[in-house]
């Protein structure tokens, strides 16, 4: 509804006199104008801030928890101060250990990663990349962010919990979640966990039936799916796995729900614990898993799909060359997002769950290699014989490819049910993930962020820092997670507070070590990052309209974003987004709102008769 | 004092870097190249991503090397072989694409830097490559799914009927072991009945308990006999985790697992094999249990067949060991009916 009246508002006025468009902008109170804004630009900008601070906390969490893995023997009493008692005698105490790696997990995946990562740029990128002046709606846009706000004030404070956060990782299997005689976070921790992932699936829900909407219904004149930029594409298929998945995710723990709090047992069966014999019978919790997984596995294509189109856009642009195989590239987003509903029982191999099921399962996941295949070979095309600029999110999007194959191959071995006998829960499960998906995801991110700084801010970040901060993370990670396959290949079982007890656990010991040092200097790194994007809110340099000479229509909007994007009527769109470097143009980019009309002598013969 | 000292120099150190970051910007100012399309940084980071592409690719096979022969845990187990072979198979496979991958990426950033005089080849789409690189990743992915799916099929097939029966129970944090005896059966237990004296929570009233071999201080398996793993949890989910056998299977509280497999080498092999006197086959557990998951580990003693017969000979059945227990079942029939009742609860349960 808001949208609707921004938009006749808007056009109203500008029949009248173009300039007019900042006057209702001053009458707005600032309250809504910032703190409780309908504006997609502002929604995208709190979704952003908020996830780089929860980026900082997750971060923090496993730099504390690579500490103890790397440096077993060593005291922490130094982190006192901020830890109190969860640092007993000088060390970690075990309980919390589990509880920075499983909220280390939640943060990452959910709050920087999904929320911080589709609700930024989704919000910040679909209305202004397919012309149109705000959100289907604006009011359901805000209240995207609120719930998610709601949810990360909640998680944040299950942090202080005497009892401790939610430990039973982030995949919270039951019985260990659901019964706080197994483990103290499962108390009132785990109750947080639940409530604040709630209100977190309410606002994707809100977000993403927001995006799906917009895209289908709002593209200017002549913005046909076909013409649409790879970014909206991967928004838009994103936002419908979320839609698709998330409420299973609700359903399944919603069930955990009565089983901890109204003595159902749907997870539960044949337990003794903490000295007594539980009443549950008949529950079980491969259930969870199977119902865990059905959002779990499109959830980690939630997370990169973003980076897809991120990165597509972003190579293109700065190759100056056209994104090879774009319908090709449409369709293996499409068979990505299709078989990421049917491959989720590969993470339950060895779960107990009938052999025969792994079959299948296995056979459906290693399809999903071919369409990311498809997409590797795809970028491979578009760098070859490119005019390549080497901006800080081109050098990000390079290095998201280079990462995205580097996890991506070793999920040929896991995705292989007799191989994951032997890596199943090893670290070479935890070194592939944080490549393929964290990783990567990060680098889209951050690709992302450095490329439409300048259409948040209106300023660019600073380059120089920029590669510095590149360089720096692109080593760390590197470094941080190709020794951990070794690790892994060693037979190490993730989420262990040291591996001591164990004589065929000794070796490792200096691996570990680096891993720790690599891992803290990449998140130190993220520093240079946070002054960078601080610094050049107030004192970057202005940016110049279409700083990276780009075709999509965001670069065809004022410097300082405006209320309906547009001060005018919207463009109309007459071709791809992709026209980079064609023969006969007189510029080496021919932006989508330039009808064919204006550049014969760049016209392909079956262009010739399009407007 | 320290602490004093050491925001002090932390302050120091941001204000220098923070001054070198204003000279740098000014710099660059002063010059204009933040005017220019591309400034000489455009070179330093292709030459950047080369010599990144090299010494990384140096770095990551030198270090494989080096660190080589302490990943590589020994083989011990018929099936283990398989998954070994199957994963270096694939390690050689996704090793040659990963170096080809990677070295196209970074070595077109380099070539195809930017030039003034250069323009970008229009070249969006061709269909014939689009289909040969489709089809190649889906033969590759059709070999390796088919010889994943032959192995997976051959473990995961029902054990042989004359393997050596062993049940691990999962608790926090520990494992406890015990042998079906004679009869080859394991007595009826349930969970209502556990308590510090029967940890399993036997229904002693189950002659099948009688011989069977209970929570025996060491636990032993012959070699080159297959042995089945009956697994179960009283508690959390755990897993049954052993890098040598390649074994790798939850324990799932309600929900009786299994794995078998067929050792091929005793731990006097292993310690001559790995020259450490002390080998041990260790069993960890692999999925997050709680506080002391870390620590969760039992040691399994692999015998020539003869050796194991002798032990297992020597070792008292449970009427012996659990005589107490027995005794009690006597005195007090009370939990006999409970454990009826419970009885018949499970039969519904399958039924359904």
């Amino acid at each position: 509804m808001a949208s609707t009246d921004i938009t006749l508002h808007q056009d109203v006025h500008h029949t009248h006199d173009a300039h007019d468009t900042d006057h209702d902008h001053h009458d707005q109170h600032w309250l809504f104008k910032y703190i409780f804004s309908q504006d997609h630009k502002v929604i995208a900008k709190q979704f952003l801030i908020t996830g780089i601070i929860w980026a900082f906390i997750g971060g923090a969490l496993s730099s504390i928890f690579r500490i103890q893995l790397g440096w077993p023997q060593a005291t922490v009493a130094w982190l006192e101060p901020i830890l109190g008692k969860w640092v007993e005698g000088g060390k970690l105490s075990t309980e919390f250990y589990l509880a920075m790696v499983t909220m280390h997990g939640t943060i990452m995946v959910f709050f920087v990663l999904t929320a911080g990562l589709s609700g930024t740029f989704s919000n910040l990128l679909i209305p202004l990349q397919i012309g149109a002046r705000d959100m289907a709606s604006g009011f359901m846009n805000m209240l995207s962010y609120w719930f998610f706000f709601l949810s990360s004030v909640i998680m944040f404070l299950s942090l202080f919990l005497e009892t401790g956060p939610a430990s039973a990782g982030w995949t919270i299997y039951p019985p260990l979640s659901a019964l706080p005689q197994a483990i103290s976070g499962s108390g009132a921790g785990m109750t947080m966990w639940i409530a604040a992932m709630a209100f977190f699936i309410i606002s994707s829900l809100l977000g993403s039936i927001n995006y799906i909407t917009t895209v289908i219904n709002l593209r200017t004149v002549g913005m046909s799916m076909t013409k649409l930029p790879l970014t909206i594409w991967a928004f838009f298929l994103t936002a419908v796995l979320g839609v698709l998945s998330f409420p299973v995710l609700l359903s399944c723990v919603l069930l955990l729900i009565f089983d901890r709090s109204f003595g159902t047992s749907f997870y539960l069966s044949e337990i003794y614990v903490g000295g007594e014999a539980l009443a549950n019978v008949g529950g079980s919790p491969i259930l969870f898993q199977h119902l865990f997984w059905f959002l779990g596995h499109p959830e980690v294509y939630i997370v990169i799909l973003p980076g897809f189109g991120i990165v597509s856009e972003i190579i293109a642009t700065n190759a100056r060359k056209p994104i090879f195989g774009y319908r090709a590239m449409i369709g293996s987003m499409l068979g990505i997002s299709l078989l990421s509903f049917i491959v989720w029982a590969h993470h339950m191999f060895v779960s107990g769950m009938n052999p025969f099921l792994g079959s299948v399962f296995m056979f459906l996941t290693l399809i999903i290699a071919v369409p990311s295949a498809v997409k590797v070979f795809n970028w491979l095309a578009t760098l070859w014989r490119g005019n390549i600029v080497f901006t800080v999110p081109m050098l990000f999007s390079i290095g998201f490819v280079s990462l995205f194959i580097s996890g991506g191959l070793t999920g040929i071995i896991l995705g292989n049910s007799a191989l994951d006998i032997k890596f199943h829960n090893t670290y070479f499960v935890v070194a592939h993930f944080h490549l393929v998906m964290a990783s990567s995801a990060f680098f889209g991110m951050f690709a992302g962020v450095y490329h439409w700084y300048p259409k948040m801010f209106g300023r660019m970040m600073d380059e120089k820092l920029g590669y510095v901060h590149f360089w720096l993370t692109f080593l760390g990670v590197y470094f941080t997670f190709m020794p951990m396959h070794y690790v892994g290949i060693a037979g190490f079982p993730r989420r262990y507070y040291s591996y001591t007890s164990f004589d065929m656990f000794n070796t490792m010991g200096n691996i570990q070590m680096f891993i720790s040092v690599s891992a803290i200097i990449a998140w130190l790194g993220q520093f240079i990052f946070a002054f960078n994007f601080v610094y050049s809110m107030f004192r970057g340099r202005r940016a110049p309209q279409n700083p990276w000479r780009s075709n999509t229509l965001e670069w065809t909007t004022p410097v300082q974003g405006i209320h309906g994007n547009w001060p005018g009527a919207i463009p109309a769109v007459y071709r791809w987004p992709y026209d980079y470097s064609k023969p006969g143009a007189e510029d080496d980019f021919i932006p989508q709102h330039i009808p064919y009309a204006q550049t014969p002598s760049s016209n392909l013969p079956h262009e010739k008769n399009l407007p | 004092m320290i602490t004093l000292a050491i925001i002090l120099s932390l302050a120091l150190l941001g204000f220098i870097l923070y001054l070198l970051f204003r000279i740098q910007v000014l710099s660059s100012i002063f010059r204009g190249s933040y005017k220019k399309t591309v400034s000489t940084s455009n070179r330093v980071n292709g030459i950047l991503f080369v010599l990144f592409l090299i010494l990384g690719m140096g770095a990551f096979f030198w270090s494989f090397g080096v660190v080589k022969k302490d990943f590589m845990q020994p083989v011990a187990s018929v099936h283990g072989q398989w998954i070994d072979e199957l994963f270096w198979t694939t390690m050689i496979i996704i090793g040659i694409v990963f170096v080809i991958t990677q070295v196209l990426l970074f070595y077109y950033s380099y070539r195809y830097q930017y030039k003034d005089n250069q323009k970008a080849y229009y070249y969006p789409h061709n269909n014939k490559l689009e289909v040969i690189w489709t089809m190649i990743p889906a033969v590759v992915m059709a070999v390796l799914v088919f010889s994943g799916w032959k192995a997976w099929t051959k473990i995961t097939n029902p054990a042989p009927a004359d393997a050596v029966v062993v049940e691990i129970l999962g608790k926090q944090f520990n494992w406890l072991v015990r042998y079906p005896g004679r009869d080859n059966e394991l007595g009826l237990v349930k969970h209502t009945l556990i308590d510090a004296s029967n940890e399993f929570g036997y229904d002693v009233r189950d002659k099948k308990s009688m011989d069977d071999i209970v929570a025996p201080s060491e636990f032993h398996i012959p070699k080159g006999k297959a042995v089945l793993f009956k697994i179960r949890s009283r508690d959390v989910i755990h897993d049954v985790w052993q890098p040598n056998w390649n074994v790798n299977m939850h324990a799932v509280p309600g929900m009786p697992t299994r794995f078998w497999f067929v050792p091929t080498k005793t731990t006097a092999e292993m310690a001559t094999e790995t020259g450490n006197p002390d080998f041990k086959y260790e069993i960890a557990c692999s999925q997050i249990c709680g506080q002391g998951h870390f620590a969760m580990r039992i040691v399994v003693i692999v015998d020539e067949p003869e050796d194991y017969n002798e032990w297992l000979a020597a070792q008292k059945p449970f009427s012996e060991t659990g005589a107490e227990l027995f005794a009690k079942a006597m005195e007090t029939p009370a939990p006999i009916v409970s454990a009826e009742k419970e009885v018949k609860t499970e039969e519904v349960k399958a039924a359904l």
